[in-house]
């Protein structure tokens, strides 16, 4: 790294960001804020019905309402208007129903678009889509994944089955460990197994900016602006899908209020928007409501996990095997099939284990698409398996803590390939543990639960653990194509050095509130040796940055950030060549420090910019070398990143109202080196948040009928600043050894840790009762009735969770088909 | 339509509005005060928090015909003569925001708090925000910057 003797080094500082002024002044370019000459605006026509044939659609009486300009249905389009596409077939032959923007016969599930109203304000095309009348004929609806599997009820009677693909990883076979059930067949005969069926509710990412898209197609280029995480790709996939060259489309993302997963797709709404702006030759916006955006955006989550892990009676595990049953919703989303397989290497996690097995199966159901959200398939795994461990834990009679201790890998044996084939570049399990337990005040909490329970304190205190690691940084692209990924993950980045000593970054990620601006300036700064203030970092256009991948899976930094390094680098290695010209000596002489050129051994030197400026002229420069000096780079790293922390929850239970209240939180995550610390701060807390509102707060509910219960934020109950608490985050510093910077990326580990680490706690709290289990999210009604039901049946065992066979019914009590026992 | 004359960030303004229409929408079509935002259709979200007549309301809650008379003030008006309001200084310092979609919402409740109770303690922080929704920060760092300021004030 460069050192830069005149100011401090810009990495590792706590910038404030760059990005505030405009936030906090509303200066801010939302895509609804956006208004174009002439522009008309988009209401859809959703169906009410999970899964019905389309018998009639009358528009005659929409289109003669005051200032609507037209209403299309799929009949308007016979040639199509582009496909929403699934990038990630699991398996050669998954079952993937088509997905239409515009659906003209049969929806497969609630809130799909059967026709689109398009008048010149927002307000008259909302009214007269309350005109179109729709004939539907209902079909049979499935909505739950076990229900799915069955294959009674056909989400998509055409395809012959809900079953979509079915994906394995096994040790043994792989060669990457030995035989899963030997090992459990062992530990039945002498040692212990835990059998366990957990239950992810369905969640909904719920960004705060609702989804909004205008497309404008006056001029050479279509340009569309929307509010998404992946321009990049949607311009791909729109010239894709619809057959418009690829060079006539530009998409630009503006200011995004926040994705979290939920704006990594491309959506019906966008190519319909595009397909009434390409009919009509003229602007046009469509912006969702917030009960659009509920029941029409993707969700996440959504697993039935059935787990089975045997150990040593001392607490050696030797196997652990998954078996998951997936709920895609009515489509294979973008890589909605890929999402729960991503869990296959983390189910293992921090630890050694010498035999495992995963099994995915994914199914189809006539309910809202599913595709990633916070974490994406990760959080799952670390729930799986955090809750097993703590299970364990309790059944030996062990400390969590040392549990864990004796299977995992200790920071020695970096770097290290687990039983599922990965390998773990670097990290220590060992020091974050042992910082996060001070951090919480471990010792004390557990004196203070032992004095209540003893006591009989009707408030219980349950502290919980989660050790987690994942894999961050999507990815390496020779890795997505063995897994028949539609996509490479290299990613790209720009240099510019303008004439009067600013700096432009072009980065091909797509921030949406992370803080790329600020990050990549320091990164940039301390690399060219310039001040911070003069680095502009531009993203999210395509015309400007022309090539990218986006951003999801905590990739920007550690793949794009990598690329601005690599960028910068050239630039520092073209300018030498001027700058040695311009000093007339030999390049090998020069040394690049602090942004300057010297000639070792003497006063001689000249600055970057100075040389940016001389190129710009280009009166005087070398023979044989072309007159510029900007770089571009495009990085693919050869493997993930492996971030990891360890999360430690108390939560105090009122065992007799079953209201849980998190006392305290501490977690210290090693992400590599940091880059800016406020960021990484700002970045765990929220990701916590999250975390702990899908395990006591968040769940999509659906009725009997498939209709979303859970359609507003009156009923899909974000939490607010009085329901959370001020946490505890530190860090340790294990650099990551797949880029330079050694950073690993940080956006989903507080999602990933946090959910088990607060289940973990309220079992804690409830468990010398009898409880076993709580079924996401732990609202007081299930707790309560969780320790009712485990004081008034004394023998609470295995049989309170029965595996989920064909006969045991829906395992989840709380959650999909039974609404009104809510 | 309706005639209407609203102040909003000391610009006085006279439309002709249909009576349906509510504030949030009449300040961000009609004037292109675009800075307040639409989270929600429910008033559950704040992210459309503005003042009228210095008391902070949902603006997608108030028609903009129960403004008529009144005075408007958003995110665009609290900053003076260049100077940041504290409070979007405090959130500025202490990274209370990411997406910034809350943003504009958030800091307008978080001044209409502190008018009602200069001093809280972090948990009628918490509860004075309790109908502004974000989805980033986990609150943690909004709570700090409220507080920030509060101590500011107490200081003086």
């Amino acid at each position: 790294m460069t050192a830069v003797d005149e100011r401090p080094a810009e990495i590792g500082n706590r910038r404030l960001r760059k990005e505030d002024q405009r936030l906090i002044t509303g200066r801010t370019k939302w895509t609804d804020n956006i208004t174009l000459p002439g522009m008309v605006h988009l209401a859809m026509v959703r169906s009410p019905f999970a899964h019905a044939t389309i018998t009639s659609i009358d528009t005659e009486e929409a289109k003669s309402a005051a200032n609507v300009v037209a209403v299309y249905t799929a009949a308007d389009f016979p040639d199509g208007i582009g496909a929403c596409a699934n990038a990630w077939p699991i398996t050669p032959d998954q079952v993937t129903p088509d997905h239409l923007p515009l659906v003209g016969e049969r929806v497969a599930c609630a809130g799909e678009i059967v026709a689109v109203v398009v008048a010149r304000s927002a307000a008259a095309a909302r009214d007269a889509a309350e005109l179109v009348d729709v004939e539907y004929d209902e079909l049979p609806a499935v909505f739950d994944a076990l229900e799915a599997m069955k294959d009674e009820i056909l989400a998509h009677p055409d395809k012959g089955t809900n079953k979509s693909a079915f994906w394995k990883l096994d040790s043994a076979e792989a060669g990457t460990g030995g035989d899963v059930e030997e090992a459990l067949a062992a530990a039945r005969n002498d040692g212990v197994v835990i059998e366990r069926n957990y239950r992810q509710q369905r969640l909904i990412p719920a960004f705060m900016e609702p989804r909004s898209t205008v497309v404008d197609p006056t001029g050479e280029q279509i340009t569309m602006w929307s509010a998404t995480q992946i321009p990049h790709i949607l311009r791909f996939l729109i010239a894709a899908t619809t057959g418009i060259p690829e060079s006539k489309v530009r998409v630009i993302a503006p200011d995004v209020g926040g994705g979290f997963g939920g704006k990594l797709q491309t959506t019906p709404e966008e190519f319909i928007t595009l397909a009434v702006a390409r009919r009509l030759g003229k602007p046009a916006k469509y912006t969702e409501t917030r009960s659009e955006s509920l029941v029409s955006a993707h969700h996440g989550r959504d697993q039935y996990q059935k787990l089975t892990l045997s150990a040593t009676k001392d607490g050696v595990v030797t196997g652990l095997k998954v078996e998951l049953i997936a709920n895609l919703g009515a489509y294979v989303a973008i890589i909605g099939g890929g999402v729960p397989v991503l869990g296959a290497w983390m189910f293992n996690s921090i630890y050694k284990f010498p035999a495992y097995q995963f099994n995915c199966q994914t199914v189809l159901t006539n309910t809202t698409w599913v595709d990633a959200y916070r974490g994406a398939g990760r959080p799952e795994a670390t729930f799986g398996i955090e809750r097993i461990m703590d299970d364990l834990a309790a059944e030996l009679g062990m400390d969590p803590l040392e549990l864990r201790e004796r299977n995992w890998i200790t920071h020695e044996e970096f770097p290290f390939t687990s039983v599922a084939g990965m390998t773990y570049d670097s990290g220590n399990y060992e020091a974050a543990t042992a910082r996060a337990k001070v951090l919480f005040g471990y010792d004390a909490l557990r004196a203070e639960q032992k004095q209540r329970r003893e006591s009989g304190d009707p408030v219980q205190l349950g502290i919980g653990v989660s050790t987690f690691t994942e894999m961050c940084g999507l990815a390496p692209s020779r890795v997505l194509g063995s897994l028949s990924y539609g996509a490479g993950g290299w990613e790209s980045a720009a240099i510019r050095m303008l004439p009067t000593g600013k700096v432009e970054v072009i980065t091909g990620t797509s921030p949406h509130g992370q803080g790329h601006e600020t990050a990549w300036s320091q990164i940039v700064a301390d690399r060219l040796g310039v001040p911070f203030e003069d680095v502009e970092v531009l993203h999210g256009d395509t015309q400007i940055a022309y090539k990218g991948l986006d951003t999801y899976g905590s990739r920007s930094l550690v793949v794009g950030g990598e690329a601005v390094v690599r960028a910068a680098d050239k630039v520092i290695e073209k300018a030498k060549a001027f700058a040695a010209h311009l000093l007339e000596a030999n390049p090998d002489d020069l040394e690049f420090k602090a942004g300057r050129y010297e000639v070792k051994g003497t006063e001689a030197g000249i600055g970057i910019t100075e040389v940016a400026l001389a190129t710009f002229a280009s009166h005087n420069y070398p023979e044989g070398i072309e007159p510029g000096i900007d770089a571009d780079a495009t990085f693919d790293p050869d493997d993930f990143s492996f971030p990891h922390g360890t999360h430690l929850c108390a939560v105090e239970v009122d065992t007799e109202t079953g209201q849980s209240r998190i006392r305290t939180y501490a977690c210290v995550d090693d992400i590599g080196h940091i880059i800016n610390p406020l960021i990484v701060e700002g970045q765990v807390h929220g990701g916590l948040v999250q975390g702990i509102a899908q395990a006591l707060w968040e769940e999509a509910v659906f009725d009997e009928n498939g209709t979303l219960v859970t359609g507003s934020f009156v009923d899909y109950t974000l939490p607010t600043a009085a329901d959370t608490i001020s946490f505890l985050t530190e860090n340790t510093t294990s650099p990551s050894t797949t880029n330079t910077l050694g950073t690993k990326g940080v956006g989903e580990a507080g999602t990933i840790a946090s959910t088990p680490a607060v289940v973990n706690a309220i079992l804690d709290a409830v468990r010398h009762l009898g409880v076993q289990d709580v079924v996401m999210p732990c609202t007081p009604e299930r707790v309560w009735k969780a320790i009712q039901g485990a004081s008034a049946a004394a023998e609470t065992t295995a049989e309170a969770q029965p595996h989920f066979d064909a006969d045991a019914g829906n395992a989840d009590t709380g959650s999909t088909g039974e609404g009104n026992d809510q | 339509m309706t005639r209407i004359t609203v102040t909003v960030d000391g610009q006085k303004n006279v439309d002709d509005v249909e009576p349906r229409t509510l504030l949030v929408h009449y300040l961000r079509e009609t004037l292109g005060k675009v800075g307040t935002v639409v989270g929600c259709d429910t008033s559950n979200c704040g992210a459309c928090t503005v003042h009228l007549d210095g008391r902070s309301v949902k603006s997608c809650n108030v028609l903009a015909v129960q403004a008529d008379g009144h005075e408007v003030t958003t995110i665009e008006g609290i900053a003076a003569n260049g100077e940041l309001h504290p409070m979007q200084q405090a959130f500025h310092e202490c990274h209370a925001l990411q997406c910034g979609y809350c943003t504009p919402g958030m800091i307008m409740q978080a001044i209409d708090l502190l008018n009602d109770n200069p001093n809280p303690s972090e948990a009628e922080i918490r509860a004075g925000l309790e109908g502004n929704l974000c989805r980033c920060t986990g609150y943690h760092n909004i709570v700090k910057a409220v507080a920030q300021v509060a101590g500011q004030k107490g200081g003086e």
